[in-house]
């Protein structure tokens, strides 16, 4: 017997192309004209949008543009990775966007210090130049002035 | 309604990397071990359940290999569930409430071992949409809920700590425990963070084992074993997906599924003398145990994850130590919960008793 362990290579995808709906499609496809959108519930506008209110299971209604500026309620320090939308340490994020429900998951970026994260500061998103209708669209929030 | 029962629980000792055995070959001596606890051949056995995770072997239907250990020829009775092997056991219940037989065998396998970074993994289990292309690191959203915990007063990271300290030293007396010492709070905060608030020893740590309970109905189970741990109430829930449209500090579909168990069970999780909480992360002790409205209970005296987080198998494990301590009559009344999922995302609650 051996100790010498076997192993091989192996890159985790997700090969599908799927279609995406009326209500997420739409919402990626403002992220992709710089434009964030939530979606009428109830209770008010929705966002990130869900095709279900998640409360009830009722269906939601309209997209209806938001703003991209919004308020961190929840925050954790992490050391950043290859491939991460930051290149320094920076956080992750729930982020109230102004004016809707919920709240979207997604990068802060303070430059690399940790003391400048706090729940209830303000934040906004930074977009990038080249859009392809993803969550990645928006590159990270920062610091909003 | 059938009364069932846990009648025997085996494990292997939790690893961080087992390379010598395959999944058939962690599994086989588990179930020999059940099997010889309840005193049963394995032709006496009507169905077979099983839970696992394709994503951490990176292929599809993985477990298939592990019945090379359950022994398919002749054909049996037999199902999976891409789900921690708590969820299996829910569907034995309620196969043997059918009554098309009176023996049931649940096992979960992990090899959270395999994965080069699990950073690269964990992602696969989130949305793909609005969580998966971030890539979140392994622990983020976990993170951001203990952080919102804290926030709302349910933990401090000295309470956390204090989590770590007495699960690490109950897990002294666990031979399965993958970690077990005593340590001291202090010491544990001065450990760097891995995702705020969360520290290296918050996470349970994952790695590769097996877990075997058998399941018996009725006179069955009262041939099977001394005392069986009657399965009184069972039931399981889950809370969105999407961590941003939930309160991550409270676990409503923990609350659900206690409260369905409780109705079936005739008793509240408040009765019971034992608690197994399936903690991924230290701080949701205190989200669990204000959910299910314990009052008293110990928590985790095997250790809980904290000390051993074989993946998918971790959920059934506490199912079987809560049994353990009905078997040997440390407890009469015993809560098993499971989870699934990101942050709680998934619950399910057991509410077992013992007679006599």
């Amino acid at each position: 017997m051996t100790a010498e362990s076997l192993s091989a290579s192996y890159t985790v995808e997700f090969p599908f192309e799927r279609t995406v709906g009326p209500t997420i499609g739409a919402f990626l496809g403002g992220l992709r004209d710089g434009q964030l959108y939530g979606v009428r519930t109830e209770r008010g506008a929705l966002c990130p949008p869900l095709e279900f209110e998640p409360g009830t299971g009722a269906e939601t209604g309209e997209l209806v543009p938001v703003a991209d500026t919004g308020t961190v309620t929840s925050w954790t320090w992490v050391r950043a990775r290859l491939g991460d939308p930051v290149p320094h340490d920076f956080a992750w994020a729930l982020i109230a966007i102004d004016g809707t429900i919920g709240a979207l998951f997604h990068a802060v970026d303070v430059g690399g210090d940790s003391g400048r994260m706090a729940t209830g500061m303000r934040v906004r998103a930074r977009w990038r130049a080249e859009r392809v209708g993803q969550l990645s669209d928006i590159e990270c929030f920062e610091v909003a002035p | 309604m059938r009364d069932v029962a846990v009648v025997a629980f085996a494990q292997s000792p939790c690893q961080a990397a087992n390379r010598r055995d395959d999944m058939a070959g962690i599994l086989l001596p588990v179930i020999r071990e059940a099997v010889d606890a309840a005193g049963i051949g394995r032709d006496e056995i009507d169905f077979v359940a099983s839970g696992s995770h394709d994503f951490y072997e990176g292929r599809t239907f993985s477990y298939i290999d592990s019945l090379d250990a359950v022994g398919a020829w002749p054909p049996i009775s037999e199902s999976h569930v891409e789900s921690d092997a708590a969820w299996a056991l829910a569907e034995a219940w309620s196969w043997l409430q059918l009554g098309e037989g009176d023996i049931a065998l649940v096992y979960g396998i992990g090899r959270g071992s395999l994965p080069a970074d699990l950073d690269q993994v964990m992602p696969a289990q989130l949305d793909p949409y609005f969580l998966a292309p971030l890539a979140p690191h392994r622990d983020a959203i976990a993170g951001l809920q203990a952080h919102a915990a804290i926030g709302a007063g349910l933990t401090s990271e000295q309470g956390m700590a204090e989590v770590v300290s007495r699960c690490l030293a109950s897990a002294l007396d666990n031979p399965h425990a993958q970690r077990s010492e005593r340590v001291d709070v202090a010491r544990l905060l001065d450990a760097p963070y891995v995702s705020s608030p969360l520290r290296e020893h918050d996470v349970a740590p994952i790695g590769d084992a097996a877990a075997v309970v058998v399941l018996a109905a009725d006179d069955a189970a009262r041939r099977l074993a001394e005392r069986p741990a009657w399965l009184r109430g069972v039931d399981h829930r889950m809370d969105t997906h999407y961590p941003g449209v939930r309160d991550l500090t409270e676990s409503l579909s923990t609350r659900r599924a206690a409260s369905r168990a409780a109705e079936f069970a005739g008793f509240l999780p408040s009765d019971v003398d034992v608690a197994e909480l399936h903690t991924e992360y230290s701080h949701q002790e205190a989200i669990l145990a204000a959910a299910l409205g314990l009052n008293g209970a110990e928590l985790n005296a095997s250790g809980g994850p904290l000390a051993g987080r074989p993946v998918t198998a971790t959920g059934l494990i506490r199912i079987g130590e809560a049994a353990r301590r009905i078997f040997d009559g440390r407890a009469d009344r015993a809560l098993a919960h499971a989870t699934n999922g990101q942050a709680l995302q998934q619950n399910l609650v057991c509410l077992l008793e013992g007679e006599g």
